[in-house]
């Protein structure tokens, strides 16, 4: 029998999930022997034409990664889910919008604005865009059109399973390749990682006070930080008790708050606002001016609570941005 | 912001405006207000939570989400809560939703916080007049729709070597 086949993509992302795959190390050397990737853009010399002539459903499972903005993007998942059994949102990105989805805080004009304009290494006089079309001597060219917003993978297609983190630790990726390959899955829609909260299986959890009352919010490179308490109680902005557990500690055990990227466990529907809730909880005042001040510890509320999932958010995007904003 | 578009507001807009009252203190006032007949305007939905600790700020998003145009938050005086510190803890959660809301571009107008006692009624009265009246001003909340997928494509059907459904997740 010939080996299941795997297909591994990218949309909107910066190649970190594909770095995971070469994180398995010698594990990798299983996962080849066990399944044949016909399509891996990144270290294979495969192409769209590839994947357009395969049957429907002939690769067992395809991994993709990276938000998703514009309509290579959303033309490359359609095609991919339609020629694998199953679809994998993979790594933050693609589960929840990840960094890319934080555009979503600006217009399209406003970010089309910037770039091509305002931003300070942008010296363009003539005020060039890009152009969907171009017709050159040699032919006509073509660009991908660039959406109102950025969204994940399942509001784009349907998603069997997805595999949070920023990279998707290697220990996950491997737990899943053998679920997969064993077909012993968990129902439709999972999230293959612990269900439970970072705190509750941190290696500082001894450290961490009942309540640890804060009173003033601090950046990492502001304190000296202790190796072995509980940052929250070192007064920094740690996620660890609103997001999912599964990353490894990898964040922690490098002296560095988690940032959130392995995204909420199955009981929270709006991550941001699960860690607002329990981050300003702690802030050690009763009164509404001391806790302003307190507050000014957090420049960037929005940045920080949904620094990987603004688009999976309840809110999606920034009121209004696409008003007037049609798709070009 | 120079991208929004003000959108006319309909002249025959009602505001909706979600309540979460304390158990103890303003659900109490509004039903005080209710049987002293005072009359005030009826754009409130009133939830009763135990105590206004228990608002989640997931509760006002999922309430701006479907369909609210604003929401209002009352809890006991501080000092005054049933369960110590309920009331603080809203507070704090309030203040920074607040800023959170601001910058995804919803006005801080649209989300109270008031303290109103168990024996002020009439507070419940003047509060929901001022913020349905603030809220008409500021017109209906327009999110940013959520995109789903069409649903109607169905994945092609499992062959081997896949997989029988079995419960939990990887761990």
């Amino acid at each position: 029998m010939s080996k299941p086949k795997a297909g591994f993509y990218w949309c909107a992302s910066c190649g970190g999930c594909e770095e995971s795959v070469v994180d398995l190390a010698e594990a990798i050397l299983d996962v080849v022997d066990a399944i044949d990737f016909v399509f891996f853009p990144v270290a294979m010399d495969f192409k769209r034409e590839d994947v357009e002539a395969m049957e429907d459903g002939e690769m067992t499972v395809c991994f993709i990664n990276g938000a998703l903005r514009t309509s290579e993007h959303r033309e490359m998942a359609e095609l991919l889910r339609r020629k694998s059994q199953f679809l994998i949102a993979y790594g933050s990105c693609s589960y929840q919008g990840g960094i890319p989805g934080l555009a979503n805080l600006y217009s399209r004009s406003q970010i089309l604005d910037f770039v091509y304009g305002g931003s300070p290494s942008t010296a363009n006089p003539e005020g060039n865009r890009p152009q969907p079309h171009f017709h050159a001597p040699e032919g006509d060219l073509e660009l991908p059109t660039f959406d109102s917003e950025v969204k994940a993978l399942d509001q784009v297609v349907d998603v069997d399973f997805y595999l949070p983190g920023c990279a998707p630790p290697p220990s996950l990726l491997k737990a899943a390749v053998e679920a997969l390959l064993s077909g012993e899955l968990p129902p439709k829609g999972s999230v293959l990682a612990p269900d439970k909260a970072l705190c509750e299986d941190c290696p500082r959890i001894d450290s961490k006070p009942n309540e640890p009352l804060i009173s003033e919010f601090k950046r990492p490179w502001e304190i000296e930080i202790d190796h072995e308490k509980c940052l929250l109680a070192q007064g920094l902005l740690c996620l660890g008790p609103a997001t999912r557990s599964g990353c490894d500690h990898v964040c922690i055990n490098g002296n560095m708050p988690c940032t959130g990227c392995m995204g909420p466990v199955s009981r929270v529907q709006d991550h941001g606002s699960a860690i607002l809730s329990a981050l300003a909880s702690l802030i050690d005042s009763d009164d509404p001016q001391k806790i302003d001040d307190v507050l000014e510890g957090i420049p960037d509320p929005a940045g920080t609570f949904y620094r990987y999932g603004l688009p999976h958010s309840t809110l999606f995007a920034k009121c209004g941005i696409t008003q007037g904003n049609g798709e070009t | 912001m120079p991208d929004d578009v003000s959108l006319p507001i309909a002249e025959d807009f009602q505001p909706r405006i979600i309540a979460f009252f304390c158990n103890w203190c303003t659900y109490t006032a509004s039903d005080l207000a209710g049987t002293s007949r005072m009359t005030y305007a009826p754009n409130t939905r009133v939830i009763r939570v135990m105590c206004s600790g228990r608002i989640d700020p997931q509760f006002v998003l999922a309430a701006l989400r479907k369909g609210a145009d604003g929401v209002l938050l009352g809890g006991c005086h501080p000092g005054d809560c049933h369960y110590q510190a309920g009331n603080y803890k809203c507070l704090r959660r309030f203040r920074l939703l607040k800023r959170l809301l601001t910058q995804l571009g919803i006005e801080e107008e649209r989300v109270r916080l008031e303290w109103i006692a168990a024996s002020e009624g009439d507070r419940v009265q003047k509060v929901t007049n001022e913020m349905v009246e603030q809220i008409r001003k500021l017109g209906p909340l327009r999110l940013e729709k959520i995109p789903t997928h069409p649903n109607g494509e169905a994945a092609p059907a499992p062959a081997e070597p896949m997989a029988t459904a079995t419960e939990g997740a990887v761990s």
